[in-house]
């Protein structure tokens, strides 16, 4: 008896499927059929594993089922909607209907205790493999955001025959800049481009880290055998540049794209002239 | 020993290094490619590196010394074809090549060359504008 | 997190000509597990740096190639050995600038800056293991 204290579990599975399942109506973290199979399921596995386990006084082997079980329905779950609260509610409530009928086993206070204290420290390591599931879920959604983010949020543009220009919106960061750079160089390659316009408008602040990698770009375009305008620079960051003492000097810069582009065609001997109207 | 052909067309010399470098075919090319300046008087140099998918530190240095060396003797030397990866690895190297002029391809390296030989007389004031 | 080894093999690097065939099969690796141009690039400057410093200062040595995984993410791991004098003050030989050959200085900070794990031991007369990591998306 004393050895096999949880495995007696297995023997009052319907009983405990009632209470969890009542538990969970009550809390409101129920959703009806579907999660009957589940918890049918979980319930039966989980218990002769306990049972199997309580014989030989060892659990991984038997275990490992139902890890991987709780894993793909926690994460089901998720994917259905269920809060991180709930998620966990639906593990709590199997261990509280648990208890419930262990205590109604059990008359021995000092047994009982041992066998709640056991049985607790089962499902907790089954609790905080959900969570490690649930929490994995999200960073994987995460980093496909992050991919996503800085695949889309660096067009390069031609705007004329030999100009490219790249406005670059948010934080450069340095995993940023490499993508920057990546996509700019390839399309000076591409395009045949001998100057590159980076627009700086939508960059909110201009740190030494981040004049360091303009700096850079600004470099890697000129060791391919192309000219590199830094435009888009915004009065406030004049002044920060200046007081954090970082030297542009070797840069071109400009205030706007527009006078970038000026720029751009002094340096291809190319000239915009206004079209005289012609007078009847 | 493996040797990196150095072709003349008319007054400029014309590299293509087709394989990738390692530190004697480097330097065997240095000093190839000096005399061969001195020999002909070439007053150019272009070398194509597009096929190149590696530059490191010592590569880098010797492609300065060409661009040093050759302006001694009287010639200019343009570096035409560096692919995007390279660039970006030299920079984060730490290594800008001061000294050294790039060209996007071969035919931009050429229009540079004839034109850096017309202003002949002015083209150290560039120079120094262009690699600071 | 750890770090597991899904695939190691050993070259003996004692000539110049050695280069060459190690770079190529550290580009392979990188290949094979789907690294960019960009990433396979800046590792195999990184390895041609430091197989010089291996052939240079320490007279040659053991060059280990691995695929390794993070559960995260993959990546290629490069370790130099050698069995050559040390280095004495490693602090040092990380500043940029510092040299002792006639190079440019730029060898280990330099090379620190194209991978994304940068390692390195040394004790004088004991010989120097540099140990490089780069990861796929790093």
């Amino acid at each position: 008896m004393q050895n096999n204290v949880l495995g007696v579990l297995k023997e009052h599975e319907n009983k405990l499927l009632t209470i969890w399942s009542q538990i969970l109506q009550d809390s409101g973290s129920g959703d009806g059929a579907m999660e009957e199979e589940e918890s049918k399921e979980f319930a039966s596995l989980f218990l002769s594993a306990l049972a199997k386990s309580d014989e030989k006084n060892e659990q991984s082997q038997e275990f490992e089922k139902v890890e991987d079980l709780i894993v793909g329905i926690s994460s089901s779950r998720g994917k259905r909607g269920f809060s991180p609260r709930e998620n966990a509610q639906y593990l709590l409530s199997f261990k509280e209907a648990a208890s419930q009928i262990l205590s109604e086993l059990i008359k021995d206070p000092a047994q009982l205790y041992e066998a709640n204290l056991k049985f607790s420290a089962i499902l907790d390591n089954l609790m905080i493999m959900t969570f490690e599931s649930f929490m994995k879920g999200r960073e994987d959604v995460i980093a496909r955001q992050v991919d996503e983010i800085s695949e889309i949020s660096t067009p390069v543009i031609a705007v004329w025959e030999g100009i490219v220009a790249l406005p670059i919106i948010g934080t450069l960061d340095s995993s940023r800049t490499q993508t920057v750079m990546e996509n700019l160089l390839q399309q000076i390659v591409d395009t045949g481009s001998s100057i590159a316009i980076l627009d700086i408008s939508g960059v909110p602040a201009v740190d030494s880290l981040v004049a360091q990698h303009l700096i850079k770009t600004v470099s890697a375009t000129r060791l391919m055998g192309a000219e590199c305008i830094i435009s888009g620079i915004r009065p406030e960051i004049a002044q920060t540049v200046v007081h954090l003492g970082i030297d542009l000097t070797g840069i071109t810069t400009k205030a706007s794209l527009a006078s970038a582009l000026q720029t751009a065609f002094d340096m291809l001997q190319l000239s915009v002239v206004k079209r005289r109207k012609i007078v009847d | 020993m493996e040797r990196i052909p150095i072709l003349k067309m008319g007054d400029f010399l014309l590299v293509t290094i087709q394989v990738d470098l390692y530190d004697q075919l480097a330097e065997n090319l240095e000093s190839d490619l000096i005399n061969t300046i001195s020999k002909h008087s070439s007053k150019g140099v272009l070398i194509d590196i597009s096929a190149v998918s590696i530059i490191d530190s010592f590569m880098g240095r010797i492609l300065g010394n060409i661009a040093v060396m050759s302006r001694i003797l009287d010639a200019q030397t343009v570096v035409v074809g560096m692919q995007p990866a390279v660039a970006i690895t030299l920079v984060e190297l730490g290594l800008s090549l001061n000294g050294v002029i790039s060209a996007l391809n071969v035919e931009k390296g050429m229009d540079l060359l004839r034109s850096k030989m017309h202003y002949s007389d002015n083209e150290e004031q560039e120079y120094d504008d262009n690699n600071e | 997190m750890t770090t597991t080894t899904n695939n190691k093999e050993e070259a003996l690097i004692l000539r110049e000509q050695d280069v060459v065939p190690l770079r190529n099969r550290v580009k392979e690796y990188g290949v094979k597990i789907g690294m960019s141009i960009l990433n396979q690039t800046k590792l195999i400057t990184a390895t041609s740096e430091l197989v010089r410093n291996l052939l240079k200062y320490g007279g040659g040595g053991k060059v280990i190639i691995e695929s390794v995984s993070n559960g995260r993410d993959n990546g290629v791991r490069v370790t130099f050995i050698d069995n050559g004098p040390g280095i004495a003050d490693i602090d040092l030989a990380m500043k940029d600038g510092y040299s002792t050959g006639k190079s440019l200085g730029l060898g280990l900070p330099g090379t620190k800056r194209l991978v994304n794990e940068f390692d390195i031991k040394s004790e004088l007369g004991n010989g120097t293991t540099v140990t490089i990591t780069k990861w796929k998306n790093g």
